[in-house]
């Protein structure tokens, strides 16, 4: 090998090898760049997202016992104002009886200084397939999916049946005395 | 096939054909491709289902096109769209019933052709890029139906496009930000039935451009047949028109029987009664049940009901139901046997039986509710469908003693026709053309 212009093998990139590869990345770089306006154009736009934003519900008009279904970004969601009795099954079930343990008390909730802690916010979309489960008054059995036949408890705690897993409480905070903000948890 | 493949047997005759011949050669591909075409000559009623296939994405695509001039792809008015087609749009009923039963169709016909092609070991080599070109086909159609069956925008619409992009939420951390990606919102709603429509007119030309591939690899390779010794010799083939024209054209000719008297007498029978009410994200149907084309591998989603370590059993369900149809694109590779057809593998043949047996069992186990002993049935199923793929499938071939193998396709047909007690002219025949040659 006298030739000065043949590289011997093994020695180290050249700067052309260099500036080729670089150019290479550079390239694909941009290409993904360019991709992704199209790929983000998929995601929820302004308008569903602005329709999305927290909804404010007046709890004034539901009686101890009784519950009512909103909708937040286009699902469903149960507000229930528990009895006492109601709140004592709940607390009686124990580990054993449920899937995903969590006391009751983490899953029920009051405006500030109230005298009572009485109401349940949680998901209307079981856990299992995406159904909306019934609404039973047989505490402590609080909703019945009729899908699949998963059995939630007063909290919304999964009892039984093929749902794994507890209906989800969304974002909430209490505004005053009778008015509930679903989908964030700041006033 | 291939050294068999003599182009130039295509002579144009008139000065415009030799005009064209000379700078795009597009009549001589055609004549090549599907009538000079060599084809094994014991192919039998099986191997007509690639052709009925493709007559059924011209259906699809002639009553789509047809059907979207007339729908309109928004949540409040796509179910009324529908139903104008059907009652006001001249002729809309029999475009709509034609493109809903279509699809029924189309996949009993892909059905019979993965399982014609299983049973003659159509994927071995050098096949395999034939049978993989073939399983994108069929996910394609699967993506396809699912977003069409969307469209009419029923209460089985919705609520099985909300349990099947709920699938995407098993995934932890990236499951919730991929369901929002494909719905264009929190809950199905109309970015997602419009973006249905968009895709759901795109897929079948993708699909048509991926049969054009299939073809291809299936021209490059040659048919299999039903003894699955290759081709040997000019006797072993006749030219593709007019036999396996005239074959594939009786064949259509009693499947679109079938079809038409769905299409007229029993139109809504495959379908769900539910899919007439409007969408309400509000009320869940009773049961939610697909299609019976997707029924097997519902079955297997909702079989697995149990944790695997972290991997919960949502999640395991929806791995489970994935790997049943990506499990086909290694078939190639997981049949160890040396062997291709069924025909001369007992053991092989009996399994297939079982396979078939199982797999519409799974269907039906699909169709119950997902509750008592359905779930142990649907567990010992899906066992038996994945058992085939993985372990029958590469041990068989090292086990398994083979019956003879004819030395050739003419052998295999001659020694046929001489148990059923005809065949001389053709031995005549085949020795005849053989010496032409």
């Amino acid at each position: 090998m006298t030739d000065a212009t043949q590289e011997p093998e093994g020695e180290l990139p050249t700067r052309r090898d260099f500036i080729y590869v670089a150019t290479g990345m550079m390239g694909v770089v941009g290409a993904a760049a360019a991709a992704w306006p199209f790929i983000d154009q998929m995601r929820p736009d302004a308008a569903v997202r602005a329709a999305g934003l927290p909804i404010e519900v007046d709890l004034s008009a539901i009686e101890p016992g009784g519950t009512i279904v909103v909708t937040w970004r286009s699902k469903p969601y149960f507000i229930r104002q528990l009895l006492d009795d109601e709140i004592a099954a709940a607390d009686t079930l124990g580990e054993g009886d449920m899937k995903e343990y969590q006391p009751a008390a983490e899953r029920i909730a009051g405006p500030d200084g109230a005298e009572t802690r009485n109401w349940v916010i949680v998901s209307a979309t079981c856990t299992h397939l995406g159904c909306v489960p019934n609404i039973v008054d047989n505490a402590p059995e609080g909703w019945f999916c009729p899908c699949h036949g998963s059995v939630f408890d007063m909290v919304g705690r999964i009892l039984r049946g093929p749902a794994a897993t507890n209906l989800p409480l969304p974002p909430y905070v209490f505004a005053d005395e009778s008015t509930l903000i679903v989908g964030s948890d700041q006033v | 096939m291939s050294k068999l493949e003599h182009h130039g047997t295509y002579t144009p005759t008139s000065g415009v054909g030799k005009w064209i011949d000379a700078r795009m050669p597009l009549p001589r591909l055609m004549y090549d491709s599907f009538v000079a075409y060599p084809v094994p000559r014991n192919l039998n009623y099986a191997y007509t289902f690639g052709g009925i296939l493709s007559i059924f994405l011209v259906i699809q695509i002639v009553t789509g096109i047809v059907l979207a001039m007339h729908y309109v792809p928004d949540a409040t008015k796509a179910f009324d769209s529908v139903e104008h087609i059907m009652r006001d749009v001249n002729s809309g009923w029999l475009m709509r019933y034609m493109h809903q039963n279509g699809a029924h169709f189309f996949f009993l016909a892909v059905y019979l052709h993965i399982f014609r092609g299983l049973y003659y070991g159509s994927y071995k080599a050098p096949r395999e890029l034939l049978w993989i070109l073939g399983c994108i086909i069929y996910l394609l159609m699967m993506a396809t139906a699912f977003m069409g069956y969307v469209l009419p925008w029923g209460q089985m619409s919705f609520w099985g496009a909300t349990v099947i992009t709920g699938f995407f939420t098993a995934f932890p951390v990236i499951g919730v930000p991929i369901q929002e990606l494909l719905l264009g919102g929190f809950a199905v709603g109309d970015p997602t039935l419009n973006r249905f429509f968009s895709l759901h007119y795109l897929l079948p030309f993708m699909i048509a451009g991926v049969v054009i591939l299939h073809v291809w690899a299936l021209h490059v390779t040659g048919q299999t047949n039903p003894t699955g010794i290759e081709v040997k010799s000019k006797t072993d083939t006749v030219p593709f028109t007019p036999y396996a024209t005239i074959k594939d054209a009786f064949a259509l000719i009693l499947f679109l029987a079938l079809y038409a008297y769905f299409v007229f007498y029993m139109p809504n029978f495959l379908g769900h009664a539910d899919n007439y009410i409007p969408a309400d994200p509000m009320v869940t149907p009773a049961h939610i049940v697909p299609e019976w084309y997707f029924l097997p591998f519902y079955a297997i989603l909702r079989a697995i009901t149990f944790d695997i370590g972290p991997i919960t059993a949502k999640l395991g369900g929806v791995i489970a139901m994935f790997s049943a149809v990506l499990v086909l694109f290694v078939v190639p590779w997981l049949d160890t046997s040396k062997v291709r057809s069924a025909v001369y593998r007992p053991w092989y043949k009996l399994a297939f039986w079982l396979f078939v047996i199982n797999s519409v069992f799974l269907g039906w186990l699909g169709s119950q509710p997902a509750e008592g002993v359905y779930v142990a049935l649907a567990q010992l199923s899906t066992a038996i469908y994945f058992g085939f793929f993985l372990i029958v499938m590469p041990v068989l071939g090292l086990v398994e003693k083979p019956r003879r193998l004819p030395n050739s396709i003419t052998e295999a047909v001659l020694e046929r026709s001489a148990k059923t007690g005809g065949g001389s002219p053709q031995l005549g025949d085949a020795t005849a053309s053989a010496d032409k040659s």
